[in-house]
């Protein structure tokens, strides 16, 4: 993967930028689950970034963020917006418009 | 005498002055510091740029750098707004006074997934404040937050957490929030403003604006609950502190001469109280400017500044028409001893007259202010609570204890009662003046309706104005009263 520079990314590899703050039980599960859902629908096509917003609060601005957890999705475009600790499964899969894996 | 202060409540609360004029004056002093305010109002009712001058206000004037959370307009359309009132963010904010921080809401468009929080909201603002070390924030609509979360539960108790964080961070905020149909606000936020609410309110009757502001709700503070006027100019808002909450003025006992010797007799020799409301009616023609011009005549000789409200003729017509009659008013002029003020009365609204006039007389303090017409100016207001828009502006004119003239047309067969709106009832005194015809031959009567606190002539006397000014006539007894012949040159034999 460290091989796959950012500038060329796959049409179906995912860039997902998850902004939490401090361990709060949200932010643990939203990393939980969001974990969960990429190994089961993305293997191998994802990666996940957390930002820890009491840590660098001047990126809040950037992505607009106003909900603890909102997971971005940066790649594939358009940029998607979810917010929520993502533990309704489907809404995270409508959210981001996940393709189901079988049908690739 | 200090006796007359401890009417005033003291409050012990502490004030964050907003430096909009007139406001700090109605709230006793300004908003509630390190607390959260909430301001409502429709679309367009100027909440927004009241908020902004508190901001603004407070980073230039008070040493109290501010934050805009703004979920409306961004940092550059809203730097492009305000500069239009002569105030430049982006130097605010390169100095570290004021900070904006534009926050987007996707209307509906953010799919929610299990539970959140607000705390993206709280750590930008904090992060704002710290920046800036921030003593004033103002949210500016948090209820778009409404629209654009799904989960109403989380987002009210998040509100009010929010709201909670400001005050144990001892900031003075305000909160903007659209009015609701039955509500003070659409979302109902005055729920968590236990504090200070204000509604501006802004309405357009017979195609004339008028903005007013009310103090619904100043916990610790007692305030007016009357709907105060407000004007936004190029200078920003103006509020008209006019206040119909107490009859206080100390009644004066010395005169002022009418400008008219006769005229003055009438009045037990000398005239009108000073500070007193003197109020001329009388039909097309009769003499009311004339009689206007030598009341602020005479008041110019004495060597008191006048401020001559006309609106309904242009100073110039008016030096000229008076000299016809005698008065030459432009060396009182040059002396800027008699100052004119000439607006249309359709230019602005009942509200902003008087706003107008409210800036004027705090700017020249004048002794003596006339008003003419009135009518017109009742005109302007859509006739629409007139009675108690002109009882503040009278209770103001006492209060600085300036004796005013308004003059007042009436119309041909209803000399008394066409007063505007009533007004009569303001007035100290009532001058009255009429045509009339008796055997065919036309004539002005004057007589004093009332003069409150005096001895006065009841009875109608002969006006006549000519090159050489106002003179009256004989007292018209039942007798002569439209039946004898009592035309000006019998009238001046008999003088």
């Amino acid at each position: 993967m460290k091989r796959r520079p950012a500038k060329t990314p796959r049409r179906d590899f995912y860039r997902l930028r998850l902004y939490i703050a401090g361990q709060t039980p949200n932010s643990i599960a939203a990393i939980d689950n969001l974990k969960k859902i990429c190994e089961d629908k993305l293997r191998g096509k994802y990666r996940i970034e957390v930002v820890d917003l009491l840590e660098k609060p001047q990126l809040a601005k950037g992505d607009q963020i106003i909900a603890i957890p909102t997971l971005v999705r940066r790649l594939p475009p358009p940029v998607k917006k979810i917010i929520g600790n993502l533990s309704k499964t489907e809404s995270v899969i409508v959210g981001l418009d996940l393709q189901p894996v079988t049908l690739e | 005498m200090p006796r007359a202060r401890p009417k005033v409540a003291r409050s012990s609360l502490a004030k964050a002055p907003t430096g909009i004029q007139g406001l700090d004056e109605v709230t006793g002093g300004g908003l509630p510091k390190g607390r959260v305010t909430l301001l409502c109002g429709s679309a367009g009712c100027g909440k927004s740029l009241l908020a902004m001058e508190f901001l603004v206000h407070g980073a230039v004037r008070y040493g109290e750098p501010g934050v805009c959370m703004d979920f409306e307009e961004t940092e550059v359309k809203l730097s492009a707004n305000v500069a239009s009132l002569g105030f430049d963010l982006r130097e605010l904010a390169k100095s570290k006074k004021l900070l904006v921080d534009y926050v987007a809401v996707e209307r509906h468009e953010i799919a929610e997934t299990g539970e959140y929080s607000l705390e993206g909201l709280f750590i930008r603002l904090s992060h704002a404040v710290k920046a800036i070390k921030a003593k004033r924030v103002v949210l500016d609509s948090i209820e778009a937050l409404f629209s654009g979360l799904k989960d109403s539960t989380t987002l009210r108790a998040e509100l009010r957490r929010l709201f909670q964080w400001l005050e144990e961070h001892k900031l003075t905020a305000v909160v903007t929030g659209e009015a609701g149909e039955h509500t003070l606000t659409r979302h109902g936020l005055e729920e968590y403003i236990a504090d200070c609410v204000i509604a501006l309110d802004h309405r357009v009757t017979e195609q004339i604006s008028t903005r007013r502001l009310r103090i619904v709700k100043y916990r610790g503070t007692s305030h007016g609950t009357d709907e105060y006027p407000f004007l936004i100019d190029r200078e920003g808002i103006s509020v008209v502190p006019l206040s119909s909450l107490a009859l206080t003025h100390k009644a004066l006992t010395d005169r002022v001469s009418t400008g008219i010797p006769a005229l003055d007799e009438m009045m037990e020799g000398k005239g009108f109280f000073r500070g007193s409301s003197v109020l001329v009616s009388g039909t097309a023609g009769t003499g009311k400017s004339s009689l206007a011009a030598n009341f602020a005549n005479a008041a110019c000789a004495r060597g008191e500044d006048c401020l001559y409200f006309a609106f309904e003729e242009s100073p110039s017509q008016i030096l000229r028409n008076m000299r016809s009659v005698g008065l030459s008013l432009e060396r009182f002029v040059r002396k800027r001893l008699l100052h004119f003020h000439a607006m249309r009365p359709t230019s602005t609204g009942l509200e902003g007259h008087l706003a107008a006039i409210h800036k004027m007389i705090a700017k020249l303090r004048p002794r003596v202010v006339v008003i003419d017409p009135i009518t017109n100016l009742v005109l302007a207001s859509g006739t629409y609570d007139v009675k108690s828009m002109l009882m503040r502006l009278v209770d103001f004119l006492k209060v600085q204890q300036i004796t005013s003239m308004f003059t007042n047309l009436t119309f041909a067969g209803d000399p008394h009662e066409g007063t505007a709106a009533g007004v009569s009832s303001l007035m100290d005194a009532w001058i009255v003046l009429r045509d009339s015809k008796p055997n065919g031959r036309p004539r002005r009567e004057l007589y004093v309706l009332k003069s409150r606190g005096m001895a006065h002539s009841r009875e109608p006397r002969e006006l006549i104005v000519s090159h050489r000014g106002i003179e009256l006539g004989i007292v018209l007894t039942d007798h002569t009263l439209g039946t004898t012949v009592a035309g000006p040159s019998a009238v001046r034999s008999a003088k």
